[in-house]
């Protein structure tokens, strides 16, 4: 079965969308952390836009315009201006070793898919095989945030979840209705401002932006 | 239009407080958009009590008995803790706690923070709500870190992480839940519109509707502070300024557990069976049973009480997981009580650990010596939440427990265990605090304990008589939520 070509595109982008996903969680440095989040905006982006294209579904065009803007360009300068303003681009260093983190990567994303297959049979969308694919980002952006313990990247594991759920959105059902897409972005992008005030108290603080350092609040 | 006036006065105040917040007048504008507030509030409760369920603004805003109770006890519980907040925050800026800057920023984000609630309550669109309660997250994640001290920013961080993470459950909920849905209602606006989805229900995909309901359970539970995924409520309520450990206890865990039984309702309908019930009762049994014992190794007083809080949110969830009139009813009560109860104790906690420079109870002693008001707040406070008549929260505890020894057996002993522990270690600990030797002076001034008394008067009220329209009221909501 040969799928149309706009398809293949798609499930390309799909693809990249997965493989972006284990390369952040390889990636030492936040710098390389910030740019690979900038790519996965982009794909995230142009998939949507592309969705949008094949179905006729136009409000999916803002809903990509949005994700261009804010996850592509505004979030990635924040970040990359923070990282200069603090001096933080140093070597993440995971709590577990990196390929032991891609080895329990590699089991959620079977994971993913089998709690995705029966859903996306139930799916009337074009894009219903992406469903498996978003639901392993979101599970791999989660395990980031568990195994990175810098504030940065454990923020741009909590975004890349984020761009996994669109990206489930886009591809279960076209995109939720639009007002709901624009408050989740305000909402992010809101929280984006919130943190970058926090890492400043966090530094001024602490004088590290390393989260090792808060575990005074233990349960005693 | 009242809807507009309700939400629009907070978001005004907050716009407003963000601009002259630090001036020395903030304290009593930000009491007088909380009353505003409240007007608006009462303005709709009478509407909605004399014309029944409203469907506003194209069907974008839905209020029905169930939110309109919350409604109004938000903005209730939200103008007492502005009265209290008022001489509170003064007192910490003149110990140098905070400075005036800050306090801007505390005053503005109290109100977006309350206009974030009340969107929430009010909005008929699941997805409007998903967005207002992560709003109403954000506005208060710089609130918990106000002080600046190491374990306030990390409070905060846990606070911040903790729920971006549940609620991203919750926004995989509520795709899941719109993926079902425009099978029915075509795609569109019109598909999250809970008025919509109430009434073809019965027609949605099952299977899909499971596991939306499981994801939301999760997302919107950590919000409720249901364990296992409570970490982030202790260090919150004890590192945060008073005022809002007293209204993340009273209000935030409210919404959050309405927004679940919102859910839950829906979810009812397509399953026909007691899958969400089951799950939820589990949820707030294993938070009971958690919470009463990790309160015995508490040090820290407002530590001591947001476990207190865990253990009560415990309670309504599995009074609402066990459904029907009776639960139901009993859930609301001890909603409503919960949040009067505590938000009274935390103004009393605030004022002690105030007057005692420490927020560690080997520290708090003798209160009835040094001020007698804080002290018989604090101690009859106490006596309310651990359920001891006339006060009603023993009611409210009394119709779950006989609900859950009819229904559910098996749950009284886990119940009642807890509770007996819960009473034993709090009530051993307050009791030295209030009446034990001290050699410190009486205070100088006096505070201001009015909202405790009034609360407590309420809660014993109710205790005594629920007047025939409130319960009447009540009796509709527990009706809307089915079982």
């Amino acid at each position: 079965m040969t799928l149309p070509f706009h398809l293949q595109i798609v499930n390309l982008l799909a693809a990249l969308l997965l493989l972006i996903s284990f390369a952040m969680l390889s990636q030492r440095r936040i710098v390389g952390l910030v740019t690979l989040f900038a790519w996965q905006g982009l794909a995230l982006a142009v998939s949507t836009g592309l969705v949008g294209w094949v179905t006729g579904q136009h409000h999916l065009y803002y809903s990509a315009g949005i994700t261009l803007i804010l996850k592509v360009i505004v979030m990635p300068w924040i970040f990359y201006a923070l990282v200069k303003k603090l001096d933080v681009d140093r070597d993440v260093e995971p709590m577990i070793n990196i390929p032991t983190t891609m080895l329990i990567g590699i089991a959620l994303v079977i994971f993913a898919f089998n709690l995705a297959l029966p859903i996306s049979q139930l799916a009337g969308t074009v894009t219903r095989s992406t469903l498996g694919i978003a639901l392993a980002c979101v599970l791999l952006a989660f395990l980031m945030m568990i195994t990175r313990s810098k504030a940065i990247p454990q923020v741009i594991g909590f975004l890349a979840m984020e761009n996994g759920l669109f990206f489930a959105a886009t591809s279960a059902t076209y995109g939720m209705p639009l007002v709901v897409e624009l408050g989740v972005a305000l909402d992010v992008l809101v929280g984006v401002f919130v943190l970058g005030i926090f890492f400043f108290q966090i530094r001024e603080t602490f004088d590290s932006l390393d989260l090792k350092h808060m575990e005074k609040l233990r349960e005693r | 239009m009242e809807i507009y006036w309700l939400l629009g006065i907070p978001f005004a105040g907050g716009i407003f407080l963000a601009l002259w917040g630090n001036r020395g007048f903030a304290p009593e504008i930000n009491a007088l958009f909380s009353l505003l507030t409240l007007l608006a509030a009462a303005w709709l409760t009478v509407r909605i009590i004399s014309g029944g369920p409203l469907l506003t603004e194209h069907d974008w805003f839905f209020i029905d008995p169930f939110n309109v109770f919350l409604v109004a006890l938000t903005a209730f519980v939200a103008f007492t803790t502005a009265l209290f907040s008022r001489p509170y925050m003064r007192i910490e800026q003149e110990h140098g706690r905070l400075s005036a800057a800050r306090l801007r920023l505390y005053h503005s984000s109290y109100q977006i923070f309350i206009a974030a609630m009340l969107l929430a309550l009010t909005t008929n669109n699941m997805g409007i709500l998903w967005v207002s309660m992560e709003a109403a997250t954000l506005a208060t994640v710089l609130l918990v870190s106000l002080y600046r001290t190491p374990a306030a920013l990390e409070a905060a961080w846990k606070y911040f992480i903790l729920c971006g993470v549940g609620i991203a459950q919750a926004l995989f909920g509520t795709i899941l839940l719109y993926f079902a849905a425009e099978k029915v209602l075509g795609s569109g606006g019109v598909a999250l519109l809970w008025t919509h989805l109430n009434e073809v229900k019965d027609q949605l995909e099952p299977r899909v509707l499971q596991l939306a309901f499981v994801f939301m359970l999760v997302g919107y539970g950590t919000k409720v502070g249901l364990a296992p995924l409570h970490n982030w409520l202790p260090d919150a309520h004890a590192e945060g300024p008073t005022p809002i450990s007293a209204v993340l206890s009273g209000l935030l865990l409210n919404v959050a557990l309405y927004a679940v039984m919102r859910s839950k309702v829906l979810v009812d309908g397509a399953l026909g069976t007691d899958m969400a019930g089951n799950l939820m009762m589990g949820f707030g049994l294993l938070s009971v049973v958690m919470a009463a014992f990790l309160i015995k190794r508490q040090t820290d007083v407002k530590r001591m009480f947001a476990y207190s809080s865990i253990e009560h949110m415990g309670l309504v969830t599995f009074s609402f997981g066990m459904g029907g009139a009776v639960a139901n009813f009993a859930g609301l009560l001890h909603m409503t009580m919960h949040s009067l109860t505590k938000s009274a104790i935390f103004f009393a906690v605030g004022h002690a650990t105030q007057s005692a420079g420490t927020q560690l109870m080997a520290g708090i002693r003798g209160l009835i010596k040094t001020n007698p008001t804080i002290g018989w707040g604090l101690m009859l406070g106490t006596i309310a939440i651990l359920g001891v008549p006339p006060f009603g929260v023993f009611a409210s505890e009394f119709l779950i427990i006989t609900t859950a020894m009819h229904e559910h057996p098996w749950a009284t002993p886990f119940l009642l265990t807890a509770l007996g522990v819960a009473f034993a270690s709090i009530f051993g600990k307050v009791q030295p605090m209030v009446f034990g030797e001290t050699e410190l002076a009486r205070l100088p001034y006096q505070p201001a304990l009015t909202p405790v008394f009034v609360h407590l008067g309420l809660v014993l009220m109710l205790g005594l008589f629920i007047p025939p329209y409130l319960a009447a009221w009540y009796r509709q909501a527990a009706q809307l939520l089915g079982g």
